[in-house]
């Protein structure tokens, strides 16, 4: 079927790309039905909103930047997904991208689940405190970068 | 709003599952304790205001900074 994408204008989806949120993303509680989508370039992937086209979020698995993270999130905010945390679930950040795109940051604190297996999602939020809602993309590779230089 | 004075050691119930409990009182510090269903989450409220402004910010995203974004990736991460 043909839905029309903040991104990409009218596309071609699939059924399979689905994803129901029961209880919507936080401030965005009404909507609860969106579609995942490749990004064309880039390590990203598109949350649109199946009901309203101009609402789209952009999504990047934190491993991409932070080979260290580590998802840390309480039973209680996945039990519409899976009893505890498992390969079936999929976990990523929601990308923020302000004028200066040098700028653009992950949001660590609430980061948003998909159970792969029904497709149903969460923002759950984070247990731990160094995880804030803007890491800067670009620094935390730099720091990376630096550090594989330093240790060999 | 309920209002309800509570002393230390001192619970609420609300509902039959979830139970508040002063635990410690320390200068203008209070520290509860909360007993609660496994599927009931619980968190501090300025975490949701602070992910749903954050929120908010992603949403605004103009569909022109998607091909900027992504030419950046292309340059700084690919090799």
């Amino acid at each position: 079927m043909k839905i029309r994408t903040k991104p990409y204008g009218e596309i071609e989806v699939d059924e399979k790309q689905r994803v129901h949120f029961p209880e919507g993303i936080i401030g965005f509680e009404g909507i609860r039905d969106y579609y995942m989508i490749d990004s064309k370039e880039g390590p990203f992937y598109w949350l649109q909103s199946a009901e309203y086209p101009e609402l789209a979020f952009l999504l990047v698995n934190p491993r991409v930047f932070m080979e260290e993270y580590r998802l840390a999130v309480r039973n209680a905010d996945i039990q519409s997904l899976a009893p505890e945390i498992d390969t079936d679930l999929l976990d990523f950040a929601i990308v923020t991208v302000p004028e200066d795109p040098d700028k653009i940051s992950a949001n660590l604190m609430g980061p948003i689940l998909i159970n792969r297996k029904t497709k149903t999602a969460v923002q759950a939020i984070s247990e731990n405190d160094e995880y804030g809602v803007k890491h800067y993309i670009l620094e935390e590779m730099k720091k990376r970068k630096s550090q594989l230089v330093e240790t060999g | 709003m309920l209002v309800l004075t509570r002393k230390l050691n001192e619970s609420i119930m609300i509902g039959d599952a979830v139970e508040v409990t002063v635990v410690e009182v320390k200068g203008e510090q209070v520290k509860l304790g909360i007993r609660a269903p496994k599927d009931v989450k619980v968190h501090r409220k300025e975490i949701y205001i602070t992910i749903q402004r954050e929120n908010i910010d992603a949403s605004k995203l103009a569909p022109e900074s998607v091909d900027r974004i992504e030419g950046l990736f292309k340059k700084k991460i690919l090799p």
